[in-house]
């Protein structure tokens, strides 16, 4: 199907799929954004992946305590490694989707010091 | 000729009340975490709070029109409510749904699809409560004296919105594809089949109060109907930008989704027009201002708020941010909030019996409660547009950008308090109404 060819249907595995069921039975679409939809709350998460790499989201997925990055809470899931593992690869996936663009590449990126 | 069968309105109406006074309470707990004070963290978490708000919302709407759509029917079809007693079943086990929901939210028990998030084992309960409430209104409709276009228009309505309801349990395996159809759902509800609703209640409102002949008012129906059709199927499309589907739903989303005001626009010119012609001077005042209210801020809201991020080169910035915020506030207000408040400003003298419908409370809860929010809409606009720069445009950072336009929320919350007055105040008036009486329905006219 057309739709599928864009969502990469064919790297769809059993993880991502796993990856998925947490992404829905924990809501965290309830603070994130995926392809652009949830809550404004929390970061985009499409391009994820790219933007912290792995280590870093396995940390904040399998941290005891709330990832608080300038004091705004994330609930403390605790996930197991197995489960993380999971997530970064429903993450992997969604950002190899091709989303027509989405999300925009700034423009003054580079003009900008931001350290 | 009014039915002792309306006062099962009053119920649904209360529940309605009920259920926005909690979503309210939750907008605030969000608006506090914005702005740096999200205390409750242990207890109410932020996706806690957003999915019961958006949820009370839904269940409050739906609620009101179950409500409209019990006061209406008996009186259009000139034939009493099949089978009263099924009614109030069916309306406590929409409130014990609803609240198993709500609680089963702050336990992780969901299932994390924007506006979908009732789980499943509840979906199939809400299936049988709507179709229990679809069966009393379709035999009454069945067994009454007369089928007007209105009261068709309004059950059309619900029966899509029932049917619609389906595709959102379907489980995918890929985001994309559940996106797609989770769509079908949510924007084929709010930018479909709720407008035939609304439409419906608009008519029947206009019929009573302005004193407009039906023949004129239905007219203005079918265009309505059919511009909602024509633009609203595939204006679906804007939600098909960016999310893993082909290019082809740029051009069609783009195209049809621009036309989608039209049908917004076509209720505000009906409302004014019927209210410019009627001879007739209903007295009361405050069913006419929510009613005129409802057609001209849904056009603003839903219209023109839409209009302004729908084209897919500006939604591809403006796309999940604080913008989607901005026209969702409004939208929901005018369209859906404010015609279920109209109507239970017109039914509630008949169905009581007192007459409170110039009084001083009333005409400020309208005021309080419409300027509140469109503080609010441009509270999150401003902060919507600063972030789409910042975060999109220059590249910086989330949580920095975040630390920028947190000001923003403290005007969100002083709005929020002013619309809360206006809310509250019009609850009260509600409350001093007081009990339906089988007198009052049959003393009127």
């Amino acid at each position: 199907m057309e739709v599928g060819k864009h969502s990469d249907e064919e790297n769809l595995t059993a993880q991502v799929v796993r990856g998925k069921v947490l992404w829905e039975a924990n809501n965290c679409m309830g603070c994130h954004t995926i392809m652009g939809e949830g809550a404004y709350y929390a970061p985009e998460l499409t391009k994820v992946v790219e933007r912290r790499g792995e280590g870093y989201m396995k940390a904040v997925l399998m941290s005891k305590t709330p990832w608080s990055p300038r004091g705004r809470k994330m609930v403390a899931y605790g996930f197991s490694e197995e489960q993380a593992n999971d997530l970064v690869a429903f993450f992997t996936w969604i950002g190899n989707t091709d989303l027509n663009g989405f999300p925009p590449k700034p423009d003054y990126k580079s003009t900008i010091n931001t350290k | 000729m009014r039915y002792k069968s309306q006062k099962l309105a009053y119920w649904f109406f209360a529940l309605s009340m009920l259920l926005l006074t909690l979503q309210i309470v939750y907008g605030f707990i969000m608006a506090f975490a914005h702005l740096g004070y999200d205390v409750l963290h242990p207890v109410i978490a932020f996706n806690t709070a957003r999915a019961v708000h958006t949820n009370l919302l839904v269940v409050w709407l739906l609620s009101g029109f179950m409500g409209a759509a019990y006061y209406i029917i008996p009186e259009e079809a000139e034939h009493e409510m099949v089978n009263v007693k099924l009614g109030f079943v069916q309306l406590i086990s929409l409130a014990v749904v609803g609240v198993i929901a709500i609680i089963g939210y702050h336990f992780n028990y969901w299932e994390g699809r924007k506006f979908l998030e009732i789980p499943r084992p509840l979906d199939y309960l809400v299936v049988i409560n709507v179709l229990t409430f679809l069966g009393l209104i379709i035999a009454t409709l069945y067994k009454g004296k007369k089928r007007t276009t209105t009261s068709l228009v309004l059950t059309m309505g619900l029966v899509f919105a029932a049917l619609l309801y389906l595709p959102g349990m379907i489980w995918f395996d890929n985001q994309t594809m559940d996106s797609f159809f989770r769509w079908w759902v949510v924007h084929l509800w709010v930018e479909g089949v709720w407008e035939l609703i609304m439409g419906g209640i608009l008519a029947f409102l206009l019929i009573k109060i302005t004193g407009v002949d039906r023949e004129v008012i239905e007219k203005w129906l079918y265009v309505i109907v059919g511009l909602t059709f024509i633009s609203g199927v595939l204006g679906t499309g804007h939600h098909y930008y960016y999310i893993g589907t082909p290019k082809y739903w740029l051009i069609i989303g783009g195209i049809f989704s621009a036309m989608e005001p039209l049908a917004f626009l076509g209720m505000a010119l009906f409302a004014i027009a019927m209210y410019r012609k009627g001879e007739k001077k209903h007295p009361n005042k405050i069913a006419l201002s929510w009613t005129l209210g409802t057609a001209i801020v849904s056009f603003v809201g839903a219209g023109l708020l839409g209009l302004a991020h729908t084209f897919p080169q500006v939604n591809m910035y403006t796309h999940g941010t604080l913008v989607t915020a901005m026209h969702g506030h409004l939208a929901f207000w005018g369209a859906y909030a404010m015609i279920v408040l109209a109507i239970i400003s017109y039914s509630m003298p008949n169905m009581t019996g007192r007459k409170l419908f110039d009084s001083t409370t009333g005409v400020l809860a309208f005021w309080l409660s419409n300027i509140g929010m469109l503080g609010m809409t441009v509270a999150f606009g401003v902060a919507g547009v600063a972030q789409v720069y910042l975060e999109r445009k220059m590249g910086l950072d989330f949580g920095d950008v975040q630390k920028e336009i947190q000001v923003h929320f403290l005007i969100l919350i002083v709005c929020a308090t002013m619309f809360t007055t206006g809310i509250g105040l019009f609850i009260y008036e509600f409350i001093r109404y007081g009990l339906p009486t089988d007198e009052a329905l049959e003393s009127v006219n």
